[in-house]
């Protein structure tokens, strides 16, 4: 059969920013008909923000983008990108749950319709499932939310193969193994070399090194925004890959602080709820301990454990939480800073039955100082702040709180390189006068600031490195499957 | 001058402009003539509301989906019971009261069991139980009117200088909930919860015991509030709470209470408790009918929440 | 065979249904005469106007709303029904289409604005309630007669009530579950974000949710004209509650598109039924609302203690 050659998609120096932070730098990317693609890069690279735009669910904000030799600069969203035949299987799965795995597939396909619509779906879908994951087992007429993760991620991959009106011209498969056992992945990778032989492009985004290595064509490295590297599959191995996705700046020593673990008794000890051995995490008092590894592998979970004292973390004393994900998870945006930093630690503004609100804000006023909020008044809204400010605001909930032990859950996502000088400083200093810190980062310069490290992989911890014995190298190792 | 700038933004000064406007209208209307009237007699019936809406304005702070459901029933159980345990005596009247207390300490423990421990959403949780209250209510004195003591009668109608005592205790009640909400430890916690429940939990708030309090504080407002009215109305009947249901609501919405959760204020419950009887009372001096009435009280809903919303638009 | 029957999930969405033959079983035994044609038409009648206004409410909680104003909504429209349908035919029914357009106009204002569905139809709620007052403001008015006739059928062996909520459950059950619109109507309660992703607008699905609604509660308000002959401004007030009772009762959830229209009409059965079971247990009928409310209850108990015993297999 003859395979066409040519482009399927194109991206010409595409930028794009998310407030302060530029996560595509000018990123210029071609992808062939009959190739599949490997994407890697460590987190933040800007891998996922490089195929959202690809899907149309982003719009950049400059470059030039092109599917099947047509440009569509200007016009392009998702309904242009699906009528162009690019399809993504995202990390969040998108199958709506309430319904079977045969309506979820009419959902994309509004081609199925009138009488027998029915059957036609099942045919699809269930083709489908037949073709990518033989022996799949998955009956078309059960409901999505009745699934494992593992069959839903499955047919979700599927259901992005699948044709009627308008082709499956690129394939965007952003984590497509996460939850797959080894035997459906192989299954999958199989399919997939099978699809690109037909003609069909793929981009493969995997922290499984070795499954990039063996399924892909090509493979771009991405870091801070660009793509740093980009070549045939063969002319990488596991540690020119990992090489290359490191940093540029020299590998500094970090000179060997003395262990603060000779004596004591911990302050706290947990163990990530799928660990299966006798590994645990550890920290002794005025201890920084950080969690490493790929986001979203249990650090953010055993964290929280940590806080509630659930799960059998043993703790002793009280735990103070510094949010990541400030929407989510720490902003409360209808106040002022004030009354986010003091939310922390009310009772200590309590004069009888009431608060104190003077105290409060004089209270709020020291933090503001002592940790350079940038307002000139503390009785502004939260949300008048940037990102990194907000940030210190709930760094200074926390520190400003009587807990003894500290836990962040990647809490610089998004704060400039000024603020987290500071940061860094503060949480040494308040390390130093006996608090405990649990760090979770995914930047590996917070984790120098670490006196021991914890390696998440899977939700489990994969390695247990102490300050001396703490490189990039051993961090990237541990993160990234050595066995596959 | 930022002070009367701060003071222009806040939205319950809406609700008392309303007021004053639509009272103003009905005393042009009849040229002054029983203005004096009709503001006792809203203060009055604006305590009814507020009692309830103080309890509701604390639930629906909590954050979407959280409303109560059983105010109506629970007024008609603690009314009913009251009055039947009381039976015109005078001396019963402390008992009486605690009796409506702990109906309402009943109530509101069962509508956050349900929640809590059967997972059912509030809005079906307090909707099933207060079927359960109104027919408890209904079995428990079937039917009949009891004639509160005589003492409480006088107390619940009493006035001084023309001034309602009630209004006067619920203006007080409505003060120290405004320092409950705004400056203590359990009120700070409420609004936390409203505006994020996660990010609350995180930040160190007892979440759970939070929410307890509230259901159970709204269910005991609701109670004396059933209280005071079978007082004030000569007896308790069974579907003396029935316009409480929406009213509540409507007040707390109109009050300038965020239904998103996470922000509430006091005043506004006030101004708009006498906005909504006011309005009733300046339609029926132009002539108006009930039914106009209605539709406008709902228009005006409609058109608080979509204001309220500012361009608020769905993103995408 | 009978262990895959049994399992809790088959139980849980068998709930329903084995609560309404544990009531009809009942109601038999202890009053043996309901069980012939006419016992069943009295016993059922009234079920009808309540099971549509359940599906109405249904197709609203489909979309993650809820409507506060549908038992007011049904007043209003047995209003209409049992004066300007009856007095002037061309009139009523341009008046009833009206509505249906507004309930539509209510969805589109809900998701525009992205405001919370409990308040604007709350605000309805007052707005049906004042236009059913001005329509009729004392109880009266007449029953159309060709309403009148069709919910008063004879027909031969089965009763009417029966053959009615039969064809609407398969109706709506056709409509919404069956067909590949419906899917997609469905989908939008279960994941909006990648509806709007797969290029289907939620406006028009809000709109057509809300329309549908509107049209299910004229239907309703018509059915309940049929049976009482005239109408009132406050004759179904307490549909409202009803109605989320029976669409949670029949297996229907709060958020995530989980509905069931077969067992919304099952759930309002068993609400109509619980009253009638109390009378005939000559217990007091005080506790008529007050067994709704018990049986509702129940039923959410057990369904929570059958997923339990689903998570722990």
């Amino acid at each position: 059969m003859a395979v066409p050659s040519g482009s399927a998609a194109e991206l010409d120096g595409v930028d794009k920013s998310f407030g302060a932070v530029r996560a595509l730098a000018g990123v210029s990317l071609a992808l062939h008909n009959g190739e599949c693609l490997g994407l890697v890069g460590h987190n933040g690279a800007g891998k996922s923000t490089l195929m959202n735009v690809l899907a149309g669910v982003l719009v950049p904000d400059a470059g030039r983008i092109a599917v099947g030799g047509t440009d569509l600069t200007g016009r392009f969203d998702a309904a242009a990108a699906h009528q162009a035949g690019v399809r993504c299987v995202f990390q969040e799965l998108s199958l709506c749950p309430n319904l079977t795995v045969a309506e979820n597939a009419r959902i994309i396909h509004p081609a199925i319709r009138g009488i027998g619509w029915r059957r036609q779906a099942r045919d699809l879908i269930e083709g489908q499932l037949d073709k990518v994951f033989p022996g799949h087992g998955i009956d078309p007429d059960t409901l999505v939310g009745d699934l494992s993760i593992a069959r839903r991620q499955m047919v979700e991959i599927a259901r992005a193969f699948s044709v009627t009106e308008s082709p499956a011209r690129v394939v965007i498969l952003d984590e497509p193994t996460s939850s797959l056992d080894t035997v459906v992945a192989g299954q999958l990778l199989d399919f997939v070399r099978r699809y690109v032989s037909d003609g069909g492009a793929c981009v493969l985004i995997s922290h499984l090194l070795g499954e990039v290595l063996s399924a892909a064509d090509r493979i771009a490295v991405m870091r801070d925004g660009g793509v740093v590297a980009l070549d045939r599959a063969s002319a990488f191995d596991r540690g020119s890959l990992v090489a290359a996705m490191g940093s540029v700046a020299e590998e500094r020593g970090i000179e060997a602080a003395a262990s603060k673990r000779a004596s004591g008794a911990p302050v706290v000890r947990a163990k990530p709820k799928a660990q299966s051995d006798a590994v645990e995490l550890i920290a002794h008092r005025g201890e920084v301990v950080g969690l490493a590894g790929l986001s979203g592998h249990g650090q953010t979970d055993l964290i929280v454990q940590v806080f509630e004292g659930s799960g059998g973390a043993e703790v002793s004393g009280a735990v103070a939480l510094v949010a990541g994900d400030r929407q989510s998870d720490g902003v409360f945006p209808l106040w002022s800073i004030a009354e986010n930093i003091s939310i922390g630690s009310l009772r200590r503004f309590l004069s009888g039955l009431l608060l104190d609100r003077g105290g409060e804000r004089t209270f709020a006023e020291d933090w503001r100082q002592k940790i350079g909020i940038r307002t000139p008044d503390v009785s502004a809204p939260i949300l008048s702040l940037s990102g990194g400010n907000q940030q210190k605001a709930l760094f200074a909930r926390a520190l400003g709180s009587a807990a003894e032990i500290v836990v962040m859950d990647d809490p610089m996502r998004g704060v400039d390189i000024g603020t987290k000088q500071e940061v860094y400083a503060m949480i040494r200093d308040e390390a130093a006068k006996g608090r405990t810190f649990l760090w979770y980062t995914t930047e590996m310069d917070e984790l120098r600031n670490c006196d021991h490290v914890y390696v998440f992989r899977d939700g489990v911890i994969a390695a247990d490195l102490a300050r001396g014995e703490m490189t990039e190298e051993k961090v990237l190792h541990s993160s990234f499957r050595a066995d596959a | 001058m930022t002070y009367l700038a701060r003071i222009g933004r806040q939205p319950w000064l809406w609700a008392w402009i309303a007021a004053l406007t639509v009272w103003l209208a009905t005393a042009l209307f009849t040229g002054g003539q029983g203005a004096a009237e009709v503001m006792s007699a809203a203060t009055t019936f604006g305590a009814f509301f507020v009692i309830v809406a103080l309890g509701q304005m604390f639930v629906i702070t909590l954050g979407p989906g959280n409303v109560d459901l059983s105010i109506p029933a629970t007024m008609t159980l603690a009314g009913t019971v009251a009055m039947k345990v009381m039976d015109g005596a005078n001396a019963m009247i402390p008992v009486g009261f605690l009796l409506a207390v702990a109906v309402g300490l009943g109530v509101g423990a069962i509508n956050y069991g349900l929640i809590r421990f059967l997972r059912i959403p509030p809005i079906i949780a307090t909707l099933s139980s207060s079927f359960i209250f109104q027919s408890a209510a209904i079995w428990y004195n079937r039917g009949l009117r009891i004639k509160p003591p005589e003492a409480l009668a006088d107390f619940a109608t009493a006035k001084i200088l023309g001034v309602p005592v009630l209004a006067v205790v619920v203006v007080l009640l409505a003060v120290v909930m405004h320092f409950v909400l705004v400056r203590t430890v359990y009120g700070r916690g409420v609004i936390a919860i409203g505006q994020n429940q996660r990010a609350a939990h995180l930040a160190g708030v007892p979440v759970e015991r939070t929410r307890a309090t509230t259901y159970v504080m709204c269910a005991v407002f609701a109670s004396c509030c059933g209280y005071v009215l079978g007082a004030f109305s000569g007896g308790a009947a069974l579907n003396m709470g029935e316009e409480y249901l929406l009213s509540s609501i409507a007040v707390v919405v109109i009050g300038g209470t965020s239904v998103a959760g996470g922000y509430a204020n006091v005043p506004g419950l006030w101004g708009a408790a006498l906005f909504l009887f006011l309005l009733v009372t300046m339609l029926n001096t132009f002539g108006a009918g009930a039914g106009v009435r209605l539709v406008l009280t709902g228009l005006i809903i409609i058109a608080v929440i979509v204001a309220a919303s500012g361009g608020r638009k769905r993103d995408g | 065979m009978i262990a895959r029957v049994l399992t809790p999930r088959a139980i849980r969405s068998a709930l329903p249904v084995i609560a309404l033959a544990v009531i009809l079983v009942a109601i038999f035994w202890l009053q043996p005469r309901t069980m012939s044609y006419f016992g069943l038409n009295l016993l059922l009648n009234l079920a009808i106007p309540i099971a549509l206004a359940t599906i109405a409410q249904m197709f609203i909680l489909c979309v993650n709303d809820l409507d506060l104003s549908i038992g007011a909504f049904v007043s209003l429209v047995a209003c209409i029904t049992a004066t300007w349908l009856h007095d002037s035919p061309l009139l009523g029914t341009l008046a009833l289409a009206g509505l249906v357009l507004v309930y539509a106009g209510v969805g589109a204002l809900i998701h525009l604005r992205n405001l919370p569905s409990i308040v604007v139809t709350l605000g309805m709620s007052f707005v049906w309630l004042g236009l059913a007052v001005l329509v009729l403001p004392t109880p009266g008015g007449k029953a159309p007669e060709w309403i009148r006739a069709l919910m008063t059928l004879k027909p031969a062996y089965v009763p009417f009530p029966i053959i009615a909520s039969v064809l609407i459950a398969g109706v709506v059950h056709f409509a919404l579950m069956r067909s590949a619109y419906g899917t997609v109507l469905r989908g939008a309660g279960g994941n909006p974000k990648s509806l709007e992703r797969a290029g289907w607008s939620m406006l028009k699905i809000k709109m057509t949710m809300f329309a549908l609604a509107g049209f299910f509660g004229v239907l309703s308000g018509m059915a309940l004209v049929g049976l009482t002959t005239s109408a009132d401004a406050n004759i179904a007030l307490r549909y409202t509650l009803l109605s989320i009772a029976g669409v949670i009762l029949g297996g229907g959830e709060f958020v995530g598109g989980r509905i069931s229209p077969v067992g919304a009409v099952v759930g309002a059965i068993v609400l109509t039924l619980a009253g009638s079971f109390l009378s005939f247990l000559r217990l007091n009928p005080d506790w008529q609302i007050g067994a709704q409310g018990a049986i509702l209850i129940i039923v959410l108990a057990l369904r929570v203690l059958i997923s339990r015993a689903e998570a722990r297999p």
